[in-house]
């Protein structure tokens, strides 16, 4: 099968030396069937050792090598070449700060992570001799599409809430992984992650754009469990005002 | 440089790693945990198994067939005692995973649902769809973050270990984001960084399965155990070498030749049933199927493709249903990088080496020879898995093992004092003035990725399925080269910032190191046993070679390759059998 020359057009940004991002063009010979993220590879093993990006498994499921392609955030290893032109361009996602070339900083992520308590808080402890909670399918489906998140960031680059805050909205993924715990029959921790979620930077800040659901790579539908999350939250505002307990 | 003390360093943050910072926090939450790694906890290769994890729970099921499987699976090579234990432990586990909320598939019941695996006689396989090790890395790490013990250090590159009079005393470890080194003392560490499946060229691992830890072990003078027994998985994606989790033939998923022929059943493994039947044919162990994959190749009956030859996998009678509820990744991998969509088109697929069944030598506590020093996970050998592991069973031993290993590094932490602070010290400044040399070293004529590519090759075409004494003594003699040379590779990127070139180059190091020892020990095992198959000796020696080969790092030439016993405890070696003859039900 003939190879084909591919323009790749990588930001660079190197803080000890660069004053700011810059370009630069890389002539990449690409058998077809590549993804982004080989010809990347080709660079760094071929032509520049000294370009940087993260990367490991190639196979959509560690979340590690989300790009900005063509303007739109991806996963390097989920995006074909067959798919583009013979120009494509590579960034680093937008929303975070740029650590080197495509690495960003993705503290403000893994705190938000953090924030939401995203593990189960039962009712009582329960001990291994008792053996697994029942669980039926149907009961494992109200989250299980939310638990499927790669944590790639791709949601935070699209999310233009995120982005307009200063970073300040807890996000697509942590939002939806907060829900994914609410929903799971196993959890009783709602009203600990309420405080949160209810928030001014929790599901209220989103202005439902779901930007964040398109470019998913794993259809967690993050737009949807913050619906879903703000209506539970209202429910449990008004059984509050009139002194029910919620969950 | 910056110390960082702590009680336990871990170094690796995948399955191994998390499932022993928790069982620290747990056991004791006045430890500090330093939890060391190169990756962020979530991009471990952990993430990347898909078919599920083995433990007993149903009511046709016991301790002893699980055992036994192991044990026969592992061509009986494996240390009996670390196998009962191993299968005694592994469901209250899978039952703790559950309580910290991995989403296990589950019956109409409610109860968690079991699957067929290869190898195995009874259905004893938990599973969540076909994501089982994402799954359970994702619910360790959102676990971990309720221990305020657990302090984290992610993209924290480890590079050596500090070893006081054969008692462990840390690890200095690269700052990604600085480029600063950092001496981690601590009274314990125990090391779960993973396999070193990219010493092949042709792989399921990460990037990132490079085989720091256990070089690092290595070169510390823990022996490497067993390391000749390399893992090819039967079904990989050709090109990507994209793993097609066992599960798809579990699920009832067969394997064809060029003739559209269930070829299996010539190789002591039939009859071909239309529905699965355990230990039979597709469900056959994976040492066996990539053997009988390279035997259809010499005999011309695979199929010819562009990245050689494949086999088909054939998954159309499945159902689209089946397919989507229990193999969507699957599915969504082979239409996007094979162009098959398996409810409708054979997939095609070949062996592609997926685990090291060797690592860094410990006992059943985890414990290495090395004081305070502690591995668990594919890094370790414990061993359970023998010659052959047998899928499903990783996933358990790194939760087994992670715990096991903690609690006596916990024990460990309380019962020793403080290492010697000056030799430590003097210690960590040699470890940095390492990477200091190799930052000033100019003029290197040497590549990284021209001798990662030579090694590569040569463990394919040396150490592959089948091997014998010339193809062997070639890949000796090839890294040998290939070790020589490497001291002369000069980083072309001499910052300090995420300096992927220096990271890539220290882990080629830590490559050499690992093929080194599969080389060697490969070489000197005459004999043929599980996933190593010598075509010069094709019988399996139990006189000779009921042992572990361990391999002994050496600065200035070939490690020495000595042996340890395998402990026996109830099952005497006997022939392996699978197919009828194997007795299996119906899946």
């Amino acid at each position: 099968m003939s190879k084909r020359n591919i323009q790749l057009e990588v930001l660079r940004y190197r803080p000890e030396q660069d004053r700011e991002p810059v370009f630069q063009t890389y002539t990449v010979p690409c058998e077809e069937e590549w993804v982004v993220l080989d010809a990347l590879n080709y660079v760094k093993d071929e032509i520049d050792r000294t370009l940087s990006y993260r990367w490991s498994c190639h196979m959509f499921v560690c979340g590690s090598c989300g790009f900005k392609i063509n303007g739109e955030p991806k996963l390097g290893c989920k995006a074909f070449l067959r798919d583009y032109g013979d120009k494509i361009r590579v960034e680093p996602l937008d929303n975070f700060p740029i650590e080197r070339d495509l690495v960003v900083v993705i503290d403000d992520f893994v705190d938000k992570l953090q924030s939401v308590k995203p593990y189960i808080i039962p009712k009582e402890e329960k001990s291994v001799a008792a053996g697994e909670y029942i669980q039926t399918p149907a009961q494992l489906k109200t989250f299980k599409q939310y638990s499927m998140c790669i944590n790639c960031l791709l949601c935070y680059s699209a999310c233009p809430q995120y982005g307009l805050t200063n970073q300040e909205f807890i996000g697509p993924a942590a939002l939806a992984l907060a829900h994914r715990y609410n929903m799971d029959s196993r959890d009783v921790g709602r009203s600990a992650r309420e405080h949160v979620l209810a928030s001014h930077e929790g599901v209220w800040e989103c202005s439902f754009v779901g930007a964040c659901s398109i470019v998913c790579p794993k259809d967690v539908d993050p737009a949807g469990a913050i619906q879903q999350a703000k209506f539970t939250s209202a429910i449990d505002y008004l059984t509050s005002m009139v002194g029910i307990g919620g969950k | 440089m910056q110390i960082i003390d702590a009680d336990i360093v871990i170094v690796g943050a995948g399955g191994a790693g998390l499932r022993a910072a928790i069982a620290v926090a747990e056991a004791d939450p006045s430890l500090n945990i330093a939890l060391v790694s190169k990756v962020y906890p979530m991009r471990s290769h952990t993430c990347a198994a898909e078919g599920g994890a083995a433990g007993v729970v149903k009511a046709n099921d016991t301790l002893d067939y699980h055992f036994n499987d192991t044990v026969s699976g592992g061509d009986w090579l494996t240390d009996q005692d670390a196998v009962e234990l191993f299968v005694n432990e592994i469901t209250k586990e899978l039952i703790q995973m559950e309580h910290w909320g991995c989403p296990w598939s589950r019956e109409s019941s409610g109860h968690v649902a079991v699957r067929p695996f290869g190898g195995m006689k009874i259905m004893r396989t938990w599973y969540a769809a076909d994501k089982t090790g994402f799954h359970m890395l994702h619910t360790l790490f959102q676990t971990s973050l309720k221990y305020p013990s657990i302090k984290r250090f992610d993209e924290f590159y480890a590079t050596d270990l500090m070893v006081d009079e054969n008692v462990s005393a840390g690890c200095t470890a690269i700052e990604m984001r600085t480029g600063e080194m950092k001496l981690f003392r601590g009274k314990a560490v125990i090391i779960c960084s993973g396999g070193a499946g990219r010493i092949f060229p042709f792989t399921t691992n990460g990037a990132i399965k490079t085989g720091d830890g256990m070089a690092m072990a290595y070169r510390a003078g823990v022996p490497l155990k067993d390391m000749e027994f390399v893992q090819y998985h039967p079904t990989g994606l050709p090109g990507s070498g994209i793993l097609l989790t066992e599960g798809c033939r579990g699920e009832g998923g067969y394997l064809l030749n060029k003739d559209n022929y269930r070829y299996l059943q010539d190789y002591d493994l039939g009859p071909a049933t239309p529905k699965p039947v355990l230990k039979s044919m597709e469900l056959g162990p994976r040492d066996r199927l990539s053997q009988a994959f390279w035997q259809e190749s010499k005999k011309g009956r695979t199929v010819q493709g562009k990245w050689g030859d494949v086999v088909w996998l054939d998954m159309r009678h499945l159902g689209e249903k089946l397919i989507n509820e229990r193999l969507p990744l699957v599915r969504d991998l082979s239409i996007s990088y094979v162009a098959a969509d398996p409810v409708t088109d054979l997939v095609p697929v070949r062996p592609v080496v997926h685990y090291m069944m060797g690592g860094i030598h410990t006992d059943i506590n985890g414990a290495t020879p090395v004081a305070g020093l502690y591995a668990a996970g594919e890094c370790a050998c414990v061993s359970i898995n023998g010659a052959n592991r047998l899928g499903s069973n990783s996933l358990g031993e790194l939760l087994v093992f992670g715990a096991r290993a903690a609690r006596f590094a916990v024990e460990h932490a309380k019962s020793v004092k403080a290492p010697r602070e000056a030799l430590v010290t003097a210690q960590a400044a040699d470890a940095e003035g390492r990477i200091k040399a190799l930052f000033k070293r100019t003029g290197g004529k040497q590549r990284v990725a021209q001798l990662r590519r030579e090694m590569n090759l040569t463990l394919e075409e040396g150490c592959g399925i089948y091997r014998d004494e010339k193809s062997l003594r070639e890949s000796v003699a090839v890294i040998a080269d290939v070790r020589a040379r490497y001291r002369d590779v000069a980083l072309e990127d001499k910052s300090s910032v995420y300096n992927t070139d220096l990271y890539q180059t220290l882990e080629l190091g830590a490559m050499i190191e690992c093929a080194e020892a599969v080389a060697h020990s490969a070489l000197q095992r005459t004999e043929s046993r599980g996933a190593h198959q010598r075509l010069d000796y094709v019988e399996r020696d139990d006189k000779a070679f009921l042992k572990h080969s361990m391999a002994h790092y050496n600065p200035n030439g070939d490690p020495r390759i000595d042996y340890l016993d395998v402990t026996i405890t109830k099952s005497q070696p006997a022939a392996r059998v699978y197919g009828a003859a194997a007795g299996g039900q119906a899946a």
